[in-house]
């Protein structure tokens, strides 16, 4: 009689004590990953002239056709974007948008780009077409935050210019090296680390996931300091860090309210 | 013979009937009532919790603190939800079937002793609702019965799936009866009682009294694996195998009635593992050295909450770390679980004898065993040389 069954109690009963992956989402959001694809936003330069000049490559390369562009050529007197046109209206449908950010590889002025937001829910059709004021970052340079979107404390943070960050072109000479323009809000990012092992997950915003996800990998896949008493002393560590960070942000909240009265 | 003589063991009714008596019933009957609603409240609750727990899920958590008010919040829902009565069913027996399961639930509970002795001004009480001297006989009736309510139910709703998921049910619950009684007949010689109050007295002494060890293991275990599938609960759940049966035989209830098989399915487990308890745990006798006739009350009955949540989470734990049998359900009960019983049975019977008895009858069932299984394997690859020409 095979009693390898009997290993299901075992396996039942250790996991009683794990700790689990689920997050209570509408309380608890999952980390963002680094290249998540979400809603758009249209860039502006450091002076606030918006980067579209209408040239419709977006539109055109949209595969699920819900970009709609019509360029204008700037007011000589007060033009808008730095080139000879500027996307006059542009609007974009979000019952169709497909997140395939082919518009962003596209766009030759880095005007597009997408950011991590994909918590929205309307609740009538035109609501789902973001037109270009609401598509617009504002002046410090972040994404307007729009009634229907569910938006959290840092949601908004590193929303764009995320897709070019590892090698360009595939091209291993340029990997780790900056190739986009500095923008509104935001400057120059560091850039990834790619498959050179040069990482700097601090400044990317990169979340090492396989540390939240470590509880539930296979012995062999967790990181060797991770592992045993290392791994304790390594998670103590970073909680207590976790702790540091929120009472640092709870005092300087009180602080700040406290300068307001 | 006077009637009242049955309940001749019941000490409240020494000094005849009075309806100071009487009213005492009547409250042991109501706490009895509403301790196994409120119980089964909690018991779906601490189902979901741990079996998320043991899949790494977090389970109920919106309706009140740690969603322990889930439970309610479902009943309510059923309860306001459409009553539906399929065109082709049989409407009497249809409405009749989910009472059908879930009295017999109510019942059993009522002969399961909870705690010690209580007197309250000059009345003497067992706490239990009833102490027949058939106690454990009418818990073998009751199981059998529940049989009906998951029967008519299938049969009544004049659908294919429920069908096939009451046959399966009768069939499996009738074979597993076989077992159930048998183990139960091996408690019955050591304590030479039925009263369920007196095989708990028998087991009173010290741990090493308890039926579980008296009887060895064996029998316990073999109670245990019957029950389950008595039950039908997982790993022996292919009456309602919603992957074969859509919901098994009530797939064709909705509403209160729906709401009305679940309790009693739940309420089935908190008595048979209550049954368990009493049966080979000494029921509300503590693991210490202790009498049941005590002075304190409350011991006693948390030493049988607690055993009894202990199967609890072992019916739990089945279901977790077990995948449904599929058709080696008979084989099971009746090629291992009723020879093994049968098997036990006389050679705790020939101990009680004679010591020595109970070696021979052991070693003889050991040879005839081994003769029994060589003849089968024979007779099987036979067949199996006869088949390939």
């Amino acid at each position: 009689m095979d009693l390898r069954f009997l290993g299901g109690f075992k396996l039942t009963f250790e996991h009683l004590g794990r700790r689990r992956v689920t997050r209570e989402y509408p309380d608890e959001k999952m980390p963002k990953q680094p290249r998540q694809h979400g809603r758009h936003v249209l860039n502006r330069y450091e002076d606030g002239m918006e980067k579209c000049i209408g040239c419709e490559l977006c539109a055109g390369v949209c595969p699920a056709d819900c970009i709609y562009v019509r360029g204008l050529d700037n007011p000589p007197d007060h033009p808008v974007s730095p080139g000879e046109r500027y996307g006059y209206v542009y609007e974009i449908n979000y019952l169709r948008c497909i997140p395939c950010d082919l518009c962003v590889e596209a766009c030759p002025t880095e005007a597009i780009t997408e950011t991590k937001l994909f918590e929205f829910s309307f609740t009538n059709r035109f609501d789902a077409i973001y037109t270009r004021d609401e598509l617009l970052v504002g002046d410090d340079g972040r994404p307007k935050k729009l009634p229907w979107e569910d938006w959290r404390e840092g949601d908004d943070l590193h929303t764009s210019g995320w897709m070019r960050a590892t090698s360009p072109s595939g091209a291993a000479a340029f990997e780790g090296v900056v190739q986009w323009s500095g923008e509104l809000g935001y400057g120059v990012r560091a850039p990834e680390g790619g498959q050179s092992g040069r990482r700097d997950d601090a400044a990317t915003g990169m979340l090492p996931l396989r540390e939240v996800m470590e509880a539930h990998l296979l012995p062999d896949d967790i990181p060797f300091e991770h592992r045993g008493m290392r791994g304790k002393v390594f998670r103590a560590r970073a909680s207590m860090d976790k702790k540091r960070r929120k009472l640092v942000a709870a005092r300087t909240r009180r602080a700040g309210l406290k300068a307001a009265r | 013979m006077n009637p009242l003589a049955s309940f001749a063991t019941d000490p409240l009714f020494f000094h005849g009937v009075h309806w100071v008596e009487l009213l005492i019933v009547v409250i042991k009957v109501l706490a009895a009532f509403v301790v196994l609603l409120v119980s089964v409240m909690l018991m779906i609750w601490f189902e979901r919790k741990v079996i998320s727990d043991m899949q790494s899920r977090i389970g109920p958590n919106r309706a009140g603190p740690y969603g322990l008010f889930q439970t309610l919040a479902d009943g309510i829902k059923l309860f306001f939800k459409e009553d539906l009565v399929p065109d082709q069913a049989d409407r009497f027996v249809f409405k009749l079937a989910p009472y059908l399961a879930l009295l017999p639930a109510l019942l059993i509970f009522t002969v399961v002793p909870v705690g010690g002795d209580l007197s309250i001004a000059g009345h003497h009480f067992e706490l239990q609702v009833a102490d027949p001297p058939f106690g454990i006989l009418f818990v073998l009736a009751m199981s059998s019965v529940s049989v009906y309510g998951v029967m008519l139910a299938g049969w009544s709703s004049g659908s294919k799936y429920p069908l096939l998921g009451s046959v399966r049910a009768s069939a499996q619950m009738i074979s597993y009866e076989a077992a159930l009684g048998l183990n139960v007949v091996a408690v019955v010689l050591t304590a030479r009682a039925l009263s369920t109050r007196a095989i708990v007295a028998s087991q009173a002494h010290a741990f090493w009294d308890w039926n579980l060890i008296r009887l060895g293991f064996v029998p316990f275990f073999l109670f245990l694996i019957s029950i389950t599938a008595e039950l039908n609960r997982p790993p022996f759940d292919l009456v309602e195998a919603d992957s074969e049966l859509v919901g098994g035989f009530n797939t064709e209830y909705s509403s209160i009635r729906f709401a009305l098989f679940y309790l009693a399915e739940f309420m089935n487990t908190i008595t048979m593992s209550a049954v368990v308890v009493t049966l080979f745990f000494g029921g509300p006798d503590g693991p210490i050295p202790r009498f049941i006739p005590t002075s304190d009350i409350w011991m006693p009955i948390v030493w049988f909450a607690l055993k009894t949540l202990v199967f609890l989470f072992i019916y739990v734990w089945f279901r977790a770390a077990l995948p449904r049998l599929r058709y080696q359900l008979m084989d099971l009960g009746w090629k291992v679980l009723i020879p093994m019983s049968l098997g036990w049975l006389l050679v705790v019977a020939a101990v009680i004898v004679w010591g020595w008895w109970g070696l021979l009858v052991a070693l003889a069932e050991v040879v005839l065993g081994a003769g029994l299984a060589r003849a089968f394997g024979v007779g099987a690859a036979r067949t199996e040389t006869e088949e390939a020409f």
